[in-house]
């Protein structure tokens, strides 16, 4: 054979795909599956969808919709706050410092984030008065638990704490996947520690931070379910409120679940966004897509 | 161990009986080295001798145990206040080390900035330079190695001596009295460090005052004005190097250099 048909012939270019036959026969399954499963649903009169659509905008629901948002957004951003603190703190040479940043991750991780919840709501059993002054010394300011803690501070303390000890964890992880090699560049550009931190080591550890951080804030809007003990009427407790009184339960947890679900999209698509932004400066610029 | 004063003028840089253990194992056994303004310094030696971890002390990156190092008359790390000696705060050593540049083995580029970004990170945040000031200073600088059409790349998208004459470049950019080059050629493909030294001889030549951590005894005997031998934690040999590497006194350096001819 000569060379040119031997090349005619084999250049890869022209290669075909081959059918992958019982690929193509698990794909119809699945996708028959699927639509039957759709179809079951959409056809059950159990399902009721006339009375899911008659309360999913209810007045009662977004209220309770908001108040989980609401709780979600406080609760995460004051605990990746205070979580970053604590995972600077957790690996600063100072003694004090690491100290008091494993003690508080080793009891609010430790304890049932219920329990936590309820041990805020009735702070005031425990510490009838707060005060602001010199430990065994005078007061300077002095409160009545009772007018602090109400049941929405309750559940931002409760959520957004929990929230910090895990969060610190994550970042703490993220930090130490940066080599050393890069604080040692930014200190040795004269930056101080913090600015060190917050220019050069940061940045490149949120690669790492944001995928476990994605998964905190998902768990987030359904922890916020958790408040219902605590008299808080967040999405899941108004749609209890009202299946108690119309006994439509099936029909009004799918106003939930759908709910649940819109949210967690949207924030999945949210958190792709904000991975290509920090995926900067990496050779393959694209990014898997969350899962 | 010997010591080539500079005749008049203080030295810039002034080490004395520089000690520094890790974990009870001594790494740096009394280095005494004097570097002149404008003056290079090349310091060669096999590894684990030492010079890696003598350059980190320059700048305080390391801590030592015993002796001091001083840079243009400022004592690194400490200061005399009353006749007594104070380690300083971490942000008083930071300002410290801004006079100082810094090359490092594995380049160490920030990289999720780009070359303009990472040439004026330190001068904008640390120095306070105006942004436009400092983003025309870096151009003229990347120009200089070659690299000024690349200002917008990332790291990543650079090959090894891109990166590490960006680096240079970068250290440059703080307008610094003194770089230390930490064997800046080692983690370099064969074809890519001529392009790097190229520009290391070039910044020799302009009189900038530079202590040069190296295996490539071509650079120390080309653009060195000084090479110190390093062994055991100590300089074994220091001298012009048309002395030291032509005809050195130390049976350890002869062994050292008769492994590159």
């Amino acid at each position: 054979m000569s060379e040119t048909t031997e090349l005619a012939l084999r250049d890869v270019s022209h290669a075909r795909r081959q059918v992958d036959w019982p690929h193509l026969a698990l794909w119809v399954i699945v996708v028959g599956f699927g639509l039957k499963l759709a179809w079951a649903a959409a056809q059950n009169p159990a399902f009721e969808w006339k009375v899911v659509g008659h309360w999913f905008f209810d007045p009662t629901i977004l209220r309770g919709l908001s108040v989980t948002l609401g709780l979600t957004v406080v609760s995460m951003a004051i605990g990746v706050v205070v979580g970053v603190l604590l995972a600077v703190a957790r690996m600063s040479s100072s003694r004090l410092f690491r100290g008091i940043a494993w003690g508080y991750i080793w009891f609010f991780r430790g304890t049932p984030l219920l329990v936590q919840l309820i041990f805020w709501y009735n702070m005031s059993t425990l510490f009838s008065t707060v005060s602001l002054g010199v430990p065994f010394g005078p007061a300077f300011v002095t409160w009545k638990t009772n007018d602090l803690i109400t049941p929405l501070t309750a559940a931002f303390c409760g959520l957004a704490l929990n929230e910090a000890a895990y969060m610190a964890e994550i970042v703490r992880g993220g930090l130490l996947s940066i080599d050393p090699g890069q604080m040692d560049t930014a200190r040795a550009f004269g930056m101080t520690h913090g600015r060190a931190l917050r220019r050069i080591v940061i940045p490149q550890a949120m690669r790492a931070i944001i995928p476990p951080t994605g998964n905190q804030l998902i768990s987030m809007i359904k922890a916020t379910s958790l408040v219902s003990v605590i008299a808080m009427a967040d999405l899941l407790y108004s749609v209890q409120a009202v299946y108690n009184r119309n006994f439509e339960v099936i029909p009004l947890l799918m106003v939930a679940v759908i709910w649940y679900l819109l949210i967690t999209s949207l924030l999945n698509v949210g958190q792709g966004f904000i991975e290509r932004r920090f995926a900067r400066g990496d050779r393959n610029t694209k990014v898997a897509e969350p899962a | 161990m010997s010591d080539e004063s500079m005749r008049g003028a203080a030295p810039l840089v002034c080490a004395r009986d520089v000690h520094k253990a890790y974990h009870g194992v001594p790494v740096l056994k009394g280095i005494d080295l004097d570097v002149a303004a404008g003056e290079t310094v090349a310091i060669l030696g096999p590894s684990g001798s030492g010079k890696s971890t003598f350059l980190r002390c320059v700048n305080h990156l390391e801590r030592i145990d015993r002796g001091y190092i001083t840079v243009a008359g400022e004592q690194i790390g400490y200061a005399l206040r009353h006749g007594r000696l104070y380690e300083l705060s971490e942000r008083a050593a930071a300002r410290q080390r801004r006079r100082v540049g810094m090359v490092f083995q594995s380049f160490n580029l920030y990289p999720h900035m780009n070359v303009l970004q990472n040439l004026i990170e330190a001068p904008v945040g640390v120095h306070g330079v105006p942004r436009a000031e400092a983003e025309a200073y870096a151009m003229e600088l990347l120009g200089r190695v070659g690299l000024d059409h690349r200002a917008r790349a990332y790291p990543r998208q650079l090959s090894g001596g891109q990166q590490q004459r960006v680096a240079i470049a970068r250290a440059l950019a703080i307008r610094p009295e003194l770089i230390l080059f930490d064997e800046p050629t080692s983690a370099l493909d064969p074809e890519l460090v001529g392009e790097v030294l190229a520009v290391m001889k070039e910044l020799a030549g302009q009189g900038l005052t530079m202590i040069v951590v190296t295996h490539e005894i071509g650079f120390a005997r080309e653009a060195a004005d000084r090479v110190a031998f390093m062994d055991g934690g100590q300089i074994v040999e220091s001298g012009p190097p048309g002395e030291v590497l032509v005809a050195p006194q130390q049976a350890r350096t002869r062994a050292f250099l008769s492994r590159f001819i």
